[in-house]
């Protein structure tokens, strides 16, 4: 599904989080928002996931206005930054909590409930974590884990908060190739957040370059390195 | 084990073993003094005449009203309060409102106003004086010297045992458990049963047992606010101080001794239930 962004600002108070800023994601992407700590990329993830309210501007998925739906009604799948997987519940129950939550009528059997989560932890490659609490995993195992449970809700996209902060070097480039290997077999619009221009230009497909709540630059990796648009998007890139 | 017992132990402290004991033994004496013997004396003196007197002392009416009383308030006040608590936590912690630094001080007012006051301030709001509590009393619903004066007393004076205990916890998980579970398409009630709740159950619990403690043993505000009619609107703790009044040692501390079985019976609930949840205590626990 395509995501078209038009004019869109945010306020936080008198801090300007967004300058009114646009953006087409084509259907099927993986799109980096890249860019320096405080220059606006969660609020703007944020913003599409529905958990933020922009200020002025419209959201659209499909074509369709999307500006004024709940966060339930999106259904997109969104990865935080520190993965807030429900401590209390075992893996298995993380990953089915989105189906649990679904109204009567289209919430699956039990058995359906299981063969599903169970395929979500073949697809992350953990088959044999279910009875497991997030306290007894690694950093690597939580962020698949909580890239399956945004998973498990059949989202309509995939938005995911800086996936690979809170990882070490060596994780973080096996879960690179993860994160691409799961986009490409699901197919979905992914979006994720990072301020590592390395990761961007590696996994991405067009990468967003971000400053100060503004919009600097939109383009393939290559085209990036090639023609920097500014000062700011040449001198960010070349580290 | 074996090859822990081999090396000795790291001190975790530079003190000198002596001044180590010291400190404890110091530590131990005032807990022994201050907390232990007190609590033995009630007991002690309660059954100075057997068992038997005291068993009589608690077959009398006005302490078997007495019990009721505490019982029924406690019973009254203490959900209330927790669903108070649990609103007020939550609407502190997980959103942003104007009002919300003056609503955290009004949360500690019980705290700092005297109960005595507490009480006097609800006697002079709803008493035959006030125009409000003469339109009550006209309506045959006097809350003063009744029933319901002495909830809003326990109400008051317990109110900010549940909040006080949730917020600093609120506050530390942040909201994002909650968005990813909206995320996930779960409705609020669905995210408060199944996300909030369980993330705060100990808070709870602890400031559910002392907010009920609180409830069961306040005597200022509810003796200005109930009158302490013998029978009708005393509780444990005013009916203790009637009867030692009336040099009813055994009755009064044999009231007073149950008082104390309610609060240790309290404090076994929440030990066993620590204990019995251990395992789900340490799995949960932050990382
Ligand atoms: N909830 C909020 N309240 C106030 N200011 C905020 C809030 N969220 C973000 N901001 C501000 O908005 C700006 C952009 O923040 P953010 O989107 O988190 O940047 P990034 O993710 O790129 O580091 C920052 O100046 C930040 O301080
Ligand atoms: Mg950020």
């Amino acid at each position: 599904m395509n995501i078209e962004i038009e004019e869109l600002a945010k306020e936080f108070g008198t801090t300007r989080a967004l300058h009114p800023v646009s953006l087409s994601i084509p259907s099927g992407a993986l799109v980096a928002l890249l860019g320096p700590s405080g220059s606006g990329k969660t609020t703007l993830l944020r913003v599409l996931g529905g958990l933020e309210f922009p200020t002025s501007g419209r959201v659209l998925f499909g074509g369709q206005d999307a500006t004024g739906l709940s966060v339930q009604e999106r259904r997109a799948g969104f990865v935080f930054q520190s993965y807030a997987l429900f401590k209390h519940m075992t893996v298995f129950e993380n990953i089915a909590y989105g189906l649990r939550a679904r109204p009567r009528k289209e919430r699956p059997a039990e058995a359906e409930i299981g063969r599903r989560v169970n395929k979500l932890l073949d697809l992350i490659q953990l088959p044999d974590i279910g009875t497991r609490y997030p306290n007894q995993l690694s950093g690597g195992q939580r962020q698949r884990v909580a890239l399956a449970r945004a998973l498990a809700i059949e989202p309509r996209m995939l938005l995911l908060d800086e996936p690979f902060g809170a990882l070490d070097a060596k994780v973080r480039k096996e879960l690179r190739h993860g994160l691409r290997e799961i986009h490409d077999r699901t197919g979905l619009t992914t979006v994720f957040v990072t301020h590592d221009q390395g990761e961007a230009m590696e996994l991405a497909d067009l990468v967003v370059v971000m400053s100060m709540g503004r919009i600097e630059q939109v383009g393939k990796p290559a085209e990036i390195r090639a023609k920097p648009a500014t000062d700011f998007v040449r001198s960010f890139t070349a580290a | 084990m074996s090859d822990i017992a081999l090396t000795p132990p790291v001190p975790v402290t530079t003190e000198a073993p002596l001044i180590r004991a010291l400190l404890i033994g110091v530590a131990l004496i005032f807990v022994a003094l201050f907390l232990f013997a007190p609590l033995v004396t009630v007991f002690v003196e309660a059954l100075r005449q057997g068992w038997v007197a005291a068993i009589d002392a608690l077959r009398l009416p006005d302490a078997q009203a007495a019990i009721r009383m505490t019982l029924t308030i406690a019973a009254i006040a203490v959900p209330i309060n927790a669903a108070f608590g649990i609103a007020a936590a939550w609407a502190i912690t997980k959103f942003d409102f104007p009002g919300k630094a003056f609503l955290i001080t009004l949360i500690d007012l019980p705290f700092s106003v005297s109960p005595v006051v507490a009480g006097l301030m609800l006697v002079l709001l709803f008493g035959a004086n006030s125009t409000l509590g003469g339109w009550l009393i006209a309506n045959d619903m006097p809350i003063v010297f009744a029933f319901p004066g002495i909830v809003l007393a326990t109400l008051f004076v317990t109110f900010p045992f549940v909040a006080r205990e949730l917020i600093p916890v609120m506050i530390e998980q942040g909201r994002a458990e909650e968005e990813a579970a909206l995320t996930l398409g779960a409705s609020g009630w669905r995210i408060f049963f199944t996300v909030t709740l369980p993330n705060i159950r100990w808070a709870l619990l602890y400031g559910v047992l002392l907010c009920n403690a609180r409830a069961m043993g306040e005597f200022g505000a509810v003796a200005v606010v109930s009158g302490k009619i013998r029978g009708e609107t005393a509780t444990m703790p005013t009916m203790v101080e009637m009867f030692y009044n009336e040099y009813l040692a055994v009755a009064a501390f044999t009231l007073a001794a149950v008082l104390a079985m309610l609060a240790l019976l309290t404090l076994l609930l929440k030990s066993l239930l620590e204990w019995r949840h251990a395992d789900l205590l340490a799995a949960t626990r932050r990382h």
